[in-house]
């Protein structure tokens, strides 16, 4: 397959998978921030959620005060971002135009239908309820993206290499929210407790979907240490870091068998893979969970180079 | 122009009829002919509702495919739907069997001909073709000279238009051996008409079409270069998703299941062309390009072509990949060289042409130009390089000025102009805002040339031009397609 055709696989799935985590973010800060302040507490929480899309330095750049209007604007319909929502689905789409042979029609579809609905909510949504609307839009989107891609897709290096973009996407996005939000997640933290927590730590699992998962998962209340047990380790719940890396590795591995040899990708997965498996959440607290997080993202900043290197370029 | 150029645009080639057209079904005495028979009596059939129906049917499944197959957005979509005409054209088995070899010989003999000029020059040494028409010409490559290119075969793909005046006449008006294009509305107008009039299709026997791209695949393939593996790697070299024929380019590859490269995908190493794969460099053996000969390689040709794939040419000369078609093509399919294609075909084959040439005068020959000067009113005149329908004079359809304007031209230029009759080109019954009426149509066949042998799908684009009286059927000005039948019998 041409290196670009799957770089462009590869940067499409990428861009859905992030425009769908960006709406889950605020989506998830909406609700915040229509609580009374004594349920939200004071932090400004669209300054957190600029800190949780990782773009914070683009925003301030461009806005003084962080607010719902900023903030919205900037995250899902800026042009001036290049990774606001609406950026997200004309890359994916300009990306799958120029593969459109290696896509089913079905995903075409999706993703070409979705940039046409998304197109027409313009410069921004005027009201709450139009916004509401189009982060629902652009989840549904997302999922009819990754839904027509298991689906229709031949199961062959071009299907393997969407994956890979979702997951190696996901797995940033999941430790991105857990690198802001590491302090709420502290066992230090349950002593605080209140309602003004257990509404943070719904707001978390809202933004990763996770929310009603958590409950069967552990058939708990919200425990801190539970939530970030389930967003690293938990290996069950498909936003988590160890299931991200699961999936990395058997489609690194699908890739290297049909074409005949290992590389450097497929090395690197499987050590962070190893280190996730290895890791209990008592030990990772005791390191320090800012430390592990960082060292995460950098060690996924770099598998993804290695997948650039050893198949895109 | 628009962007709705992806059908390819013929010049406005004959103007006003000056005497009444043959119609392709009730022929000039209004008698029903017996290839129409069947059709005819299903429009009789069939209330005009229905058939408003079906054609809304029809434009929603384009509207579908432009947006769901290719690649554009709602607006996108709209602006490039051709319109499309559900009344389909009918060919007997008898005239696609004149048609058929007429094309046949008409592209052996432009093969032969290329191959001449760019080796022994035997047609111009015998002064046939007169040598300033290829060496002044823009599109003559020098870089060919002596140059062999496998098979001895430069168009492989060629789309031959022809027009038809009469029961038995049918002239070619264009042959387009570059990068001709249009192919995939004849693939789309037989599906579409499949999935609406499965019933029409019962009551004929229509010989199919969509085995083009197996057939576009086996030429490809048949004409590798002796030093490709035993099955070689074909791509489609497109100049990408802005090219206003994209959609078609995407369209094919998907039905040939090769790869669609842009220049940025291959690499020359050694002179051998290779595309960037996911498993590393790949070799390419045969190039089917939709990339004009200036864009090709920026070091051989325009070093601003960002298209283009460095070093293309060396691997190329060096016979290490065959690129279809050939480059310097152009040759043979400018106006000035269509004058001179029955000389031509006499010349190489030693036969009369099956396809005429429509009448031309070539104003370079004096006693041409002082009868073109004469009749200016009643002709058309063409400039030699100009395509697309301009630089273009209708006699019968300008004013005194522009025709005193062209009067001047010719005398100044007589070497880049020629002239043509008007004629009356046939007529096909298609639903217009009237119900059935008789438009002008034309015909465009595309001839596949192999190491083996010819292959022709029957049939081709048929264009209609949908206003009254109009005799223009580019569809940047009111023109559509039809489907193709040929019968079997």
């Amino acid at each position: 397959m041409l290196s670009r055709t799957a770089d462009n696989l590869f940067w499409l799935s990428r861009y859905v998978e992030r425009a769908e985590y960006l709406s889950r973010i605020l989506e998830a800060t909406l609700r915040l921030t229509s609580l009374p302040h004594t349920y939200s507490g004071t932090t400004n929480e669209w300054e957190s959620a600029v800190s949780t899309a990782g773009c914070a330095g683009g925003f301030f750049a461009t806005y003084k005060e962080a607010n719902e209007e900023t903030v919205t604007e900037f995250l899902a319909f800026s042009s001036a971002n290049p990774s606001s929502i609406r950026n997200c689905f004309d890359v994916a789409r300009a990306n799958a135009r120029a593969v459109r042979t290696a896509l089913t029609m079905e995903m075409w579809d999706a993703i070409n239908g979705a940039w046409l609905e998304i197109s027409r909510f313009g410069a921004g949504a005027t009201t709450r309820d139009g916004l509401a609307r189009f982060l629902r839009l652009v989840q549904e989107s997302s999922l009819r993206v990754d839904g027509s891609a298991y689906r229709t897709m031949l199961r062959n290096d071009a299907y393997w290499f969407t994956r890979l973009g979702v997951f190696s996407e996901r797995a940033d996005n999941t430790a991105r929210i857990l690198d802001v939000k590491y302090h709420m997640l502290l066992p230090a933290h349950q002593h605080v407790g209140g309602p003004l927590d257990y509404f943070q730590w719904a707001a978390i699992l809202r933004s990763v979907s996770a929310l009603t998962s958590y409950h069967w998962v552990y058939r708990e209340s919200l425990k801190p240490w539970l939530i970030a047990d389930l967003l690293i380790l938990n290996d069950q719940m498909p936003r988590s870091l160890a299931s991200c890396y699961e999936n990395l590795v058997q489609y690194l591995d699908r890739i290297a068998r049909a074409y005949g040899r290992q590389g450097p990708a497929q090395r690197q997965a499987r050590a962070i893979r190893t280190r996730i498996e290895n890791s209990r959440m008592d030990e990772i607290f005791q390191h320090g969970l800012h430390e592990f997080i960082g060292e995460f993202v950098a060690d996924n900043n770099r598998l993804g180079s290695a997948i650039t290197q050893q198949y895109l370029q | 122009m628009t962007m709705t150029a992806t059908v390819p645009t013929a010049p406005v080639a004959l103007a006003a009829a000056a005497t009444a057209a043959f119609d392709e079904m009730r022929g000039l005495d209004g008698e029903i002919r017996p290839a129409y028979a069947e059709l005819s009596a299903w429009l009789k059939e069939i209330p005009p509702d229905v058939l408003e129906q079906r054609r809304s049917e029809a434009e929603l499944l384009f509207r579908r495919i432009g947006i769901t197959f290719a690649v554009y957005g709602e607006a996108e979509a709209q602006e490039r739907l051709i319109p499309f005409d559900v009344i389909p054209r009918i060919l007997s088995a008898a005239e696609w069997d004149l048609i058929r070899r007429g094309l046949e010989q008409r592209v052996k003999a432009i093969n032969l001909y290329i191959k001449d000029v760019y080796s022994r020059r035997e047609i111009l040494r015998a002064g046939v073709v007169p040598e300033d028409l290829v060496f002044q010409n823009p599109v003559f490559r020098p870089e060919m000279n002596g140059q062999r290119v496998p098979h001895d075969i430069y168009v492989f793909i060629a789309g031959i238009d022809i027009v038809r005046v009469d029961a038995d006449t049918f002239y070619v008006l264009e042959d387009n051996a570059r990068t001709p294009s249009g192919v995939s509305y004849m693939l789309e107008n037989r599906e579409i008409m499949l999935r609406l009039f499965p019933e029409l299709f019962a009551r004929h026997r229509v010989a199919p079409v969509e085995n083009y791209a197996d057939e576009l695949l086996a030429t490809l393939k048949s004409v590798a270069p002796t030093s490709a593996e035993a099955d070689p790697t074909a791509v489609l070299l497109t100049p990408g998703v802005y090219n206003s024929a994209y959609y078609e380019h995407s369209f094919l590859a998907d039905k040939l299941g090769i790869e669609l490269v842009e220049g940025r995908d291959l690499l020359v190493r050694g002179e051998v062309v290779y595309m960037r794969t996911t498993q590393g460099p790949k070799r390419v053996d045969v190039i089917y390009r939709r990339v004009d000969d200036d864009f090709l390689d920026p070091l051989a040709f325009r070093p601003d072509s960002g298209l283009g794939v460095p070093g293309l040419m060396s691997a190329y000369m060096a016979g290490n990949v065959t690129l279809a078609n050939a480059v310097g093509t152009g040759i043979a399919d400018d106006k000035a060289v269509y004058s001179y294609m029955p000389e031509i075909v006499k010349f190489y084959l030693a036969e009369d042409p099956i396809l005429k040439n429509v009448p031309t005068w070539r104003c370079r020959e004096s006693d041409h130009l002082a009868y073109v000067l004469d009749h200016l009113e009643e002709l058309v005149v063409k400039e030699v390089h100009g395509s697309g329908g301009y630089g273009m004079l209708i006699g019968p359809k300008a004013d005194k000025a522009t025709v005193a304007a062209f009067r001047d031209k010719l005398k100044n230029d007589p070497k880049g102009f020629i002239a043509q009759p008007t004629l009356a080109l046939s007529t096909c019954p298609t639903c217009v805002e009237e119900g059935v009426a008789p438009r002008h149509v034309d015909l465009r066949p595309f001839v596949l040339t192999g190491r083996d042998r010819i292959r022709i799908v029957p049939g081709g684009l048929t264009r209609v031009a949908l206003k009254q009286g109009s005799l223009v059927v580019n569809s940047s000005q009111g023109g559509g397609t039809k489907d193709t039948w040929v019968l079997d019998r």
